[in-house]
């Protein structure tokens, strides 16, 4: 055997670096701040195994389809299709709003980064439990891998919103365009913020997912996505009531969105401060994505062994 | 073949570091029986208790690991095996206690290792190298080590959901091994590869172990725990019942087996008396020698079985296993073999038995003793009734005795002669 000449070396070599690294203890559980200053810590030391658990759940996801990649963009457009002569054509919507389907495909473009972040990092626990169970790994990272990857498909929505409105004739280069980048982050954080608590939740309790599901479908109703923002404000008035409705983070995002990509809705009343809100509503989640990170870290210990 | 073992003791220039240390580990699971939100808001409060169900899978564990060590873990199953591994592996947390570790770790917790059955080969082997903390770059220059040393071949390229348990373990071991860990815990995932294959594990353990990592092996295969292991660990019940020198935790072991064995038999069929028949004992000496005296080759070897039954036992068997330290079985007969038929065994009965001229290698060997029915059923087992010792001879290993010589030969020469 030829490791054997240098043997003594290398085992002399290895002792003399293990014996200079400490000892530390594992899983042990300390004080909010630093303990998520840890965690940040740790999953950026796992970059690379993100990016590749990102890829991973691309990959599986059309793995034995012909069309393959294919299918993340004729999703979107048959539902652009089906939305602008179904709804738009057909049931007359298009009546009250201009370039109805560029509307609807905005609102669902925001809608659908954050239905698809929390729905699929609530199951991301779960439906990495091999892997959960047989090594340790920062497990925050799943439910940020479902974000990657919903992220991406969301890119490739956005590509196809950018190629619509423009073949339509509105000009998107405009400074409202700046409405995008408060909103999607305030979509991501939310949807981080939930995702994270719902994956840990799900672990103990299964039906999460099902209320999950239900709660997204709510959810889309409840914000501006086929109907406009002004409908609502004609029925609730200019009340409490409104400000409720409009206050709903998601609510919030899918105006952004519209005032970015829609410019054929120029002229249509949107809430004021728009920007204002976008920042108040930013800044209380990532205060809510802290405190669901926390929640997560104390619920992961048990997840090897429930899972 | 120059023994790892003796080079740790002998020649440690450096003292080794402490690698794993678990202070008063004790891992307590929960076991619900309802999973769902309804059945959970039923049986909320009181009534939830009820509903639960406590278990202690470790208590107490206090170990501490040397780097170059290697360690194996034994004790039947549910003992808590697998649980102390993942507590050492940071994949479960304990109840109580705390572990320490220092070094880079690689875990291969039973079956799998973690593998996306829809990737394949390939991408699984970048994933799990990144989960085992090499870079892209790093892997990559290792992955024809990687591939040949898994020996899956094109497979690599197929999707794992497609690979039998085999491949699986060929590939989930040959990733674990080239992430250079200093710490390698196993978990019984040796059992399932071809015998090519678990020698090509052993040998790399073997290599792992000159170049001073440490290595955690559950295994089921005690004859491998004696073989590799400079220490094992013995679980019982999730308590530590023996920790120390491999063939001591071995024996031990397979008194607790018995032990358990009985319990269960007597459990299973409470009306009937299954422990009407026992062996009472058994000597072993070589013939013209006292007990106790070393066995040379060329000696016949006598052994003594003593057997007894409080009924009546037809067409019985008395058999004899003799097994080396390594718990490897050398040597076995019975009255059956031999076509001799024993008349009913109804009150004390010895058996003797000569075996001629025996050639066994040095080392000491066990004699086991069994009570088996006319079906083949053990009756009753005493193992290691007896032991004898044969003295260390120089000129060879194993467990047969030959003398050897040697010539040096003309290769050219030898040929010519052959032909
Ligand atoms: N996640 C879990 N939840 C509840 N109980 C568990 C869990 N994992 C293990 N146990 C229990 O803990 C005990 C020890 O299990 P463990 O897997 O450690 O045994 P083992 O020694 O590895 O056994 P084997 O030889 O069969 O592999 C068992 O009784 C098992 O039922
Ligand atoms: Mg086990």
């Amino acid at each position: 055997m030829t490791a054997s000449k240098d043997s003594p070396d290398a085992r002399t070599a290895r002792f003399r670096r293990l014996a200079s690294v400490p000892l530390d203890t594992i899983g042990s559980r300390s004080r909010p701040l630093a303990g998520a200053w840890t965690s940040i810590r740790e999953i950026g030391d796992q970059k690379e195994m993100l990016g590749l658990l990102v890829r991973r759940d691309l990959k599986a996801r059309y793995k034995d389809s012909a069309l393959g990649f294919l299918w993340s963009l004729i999703r979107p457009i048959t539902q652009l299709i089906i939305y602008y002569v179904v709804v738009g054509k057909f049931l007359g919507a298009a009546r009250g709003i201009p370039d109805f389907a560029i509307y609807i495909f905005t609102g669902l473009t925001a809608y659908t980064l954050f239905s698809e972040i929390v729905a699929s990092s609530t199951a991301s626990i779960i439906g990495n439990a091999g892997l959960i169970k047989k090594i340790y790994l920062p497990r925050e990272i799943f439910p940020l891998a479902s974000v990657g990857s919903a992220s991406f498909n969301f890119l490739i929505q956005l590509a196809i919103l950018v190629v619509a409105a423009v073949v339509v004739g509105s000009q998107p280069l405009s400074l409202d365009l700046l409405y995008f980048f408060p909103s999607v982050m305030v979509l991501l954080v939310y949807a981080t913020a939930l995702g994270l608590l719902m994956s840990a939740l799900n672990v103990y309790l299964r039906d999460v997912q099902y209320l999950i599901e239900v709660a997204l479908m709510v959810l889309m109703w409840a914000s501006p996505i086929v109907y406009t923002w002004s409908m609502v404000r004609d029925i609730l008035g200019n009340g409490i009531l409104l400000n409720i409705y409009t206050s709903n983070p998601i609510t919030l995002s899918v105006l952004g969105f519209q005032q970015a990509f829609w410019t054929a809705g120029e002229g249509t009343p949107f809430p004021d401060n728009l920007l204002l809100r976008l920042a108040v509503t930013l800044v209380v989640g990532v205060v809510l994505l802290f405190v669901s990170q926390r929640v997560f870290s104390r619920l992961q210990g048990n997840f090897a062994q429930e899972l | 073949m120059n023994s790892p073992l003796l080079e740790t003791s002998s020649d440690a220039p450096t003292p080794a570091p402490v690698v794993i240390s678990a202070k008063d580990v004790s891992k307590r699971f929960v076991v619900r029986k309802d999973n769902a939100l309804k059945e959970r808001l039923v049986t909320m409060g009181k009534l939830g208790r009820q509903h639960r169900q406590e278990f202690w899978a470790l208590r107490d564990i206090d170990i501490t690991i040397e780097a170059g060590t290697t360690v194996g873990l034994i004790g039947h199953n549910g003992s808590g095996k697998s649980t102390l591994l993942k507590v050492i592996g940071g994949i479960i947390q304990p109840t109580t206690g705390t572990v320490s570790r220092r070094g880079r770790m690689a875990a291969l917790l039973e079956l799998g290792a973690g593998f996306h059955p829809d990737l394949t080969g390939r991408e699984n082997v970048f994933l799990n190298a990144s989960i085992l903390g090499l870079t892209r770059k790093e892997t990559e220059d290792r992955f024809d080590d990687i591939l040949s040393f898994s020996g899956i071949g094109d497979f690599i390229d197929t999707q794992v959901k497609f690979y039998s348990s085999g491949m699986y373990v060929r590939l989930a071991f040959s990733v674990a091994v080239h992430t250079e860990p200093d710490v390698l815990l196993v978990d019984e995932v040796l059992a399932v590869g071809d015998e090519a294959f678990q020698r090509k594990c052993l040998d790399k353990i073997r290599s792992f172990q000159e170049e001073g990592r440490t290595i955690i092996l559950v295994s089921h295969s005690l004859g491998q725990v004696t073989e590799l292991c400079d220490r094992a660990i013995l679980l019982n019940r999730g308590e530590i019942e023996f920790d120390g020198n491999a063939h001591q935790a071995v024996t031990a072991f397979r008194n607790i087996l018995e032990e358990r064995r009985v319990e269960e038999a007597a459990a299973a069929s409470p009306d009937v008396v299954v422990h009407e028949g026992h062996v009472l004992g058994a000597t072993v000496h070589a013939v013209g020698k006292a007990i106790g005296d070393p066995v040379l080759p060329g000696d016949d070897l006598r052994i003594v079985m003593t057997f007894d039954h409080d009924d009546k036992l037809n067409d019985w068997i008395g058999a004899l296993q003799i097994d080396n330290a390594s718990g490897q079985v050398v040597y076995g007969t019975k009255n059956s073999l031999m076509d001799v038929r024993l008349p009913p065994l109804s009150g004390p009965v010895s058996l003797e038995y000569i075996i001629h001229n025996v050639t066994f290698g040095s080392g000491k060997y066990f004699v086991n003793a069994s009570l088996l029915d006319s079906a083949l059923r053990h009756v009753h087992d005493m193992p290691q009734a007896c032991t004898f010792n044969v003295p260390f001879y120089p000129l060879a290993t194993g467990t047969v005795h030959a003398e050897p010589t040697l010539r040096v030969l003309d290769a050219a020469a030898h040929q010519a002669s052959a032909v």
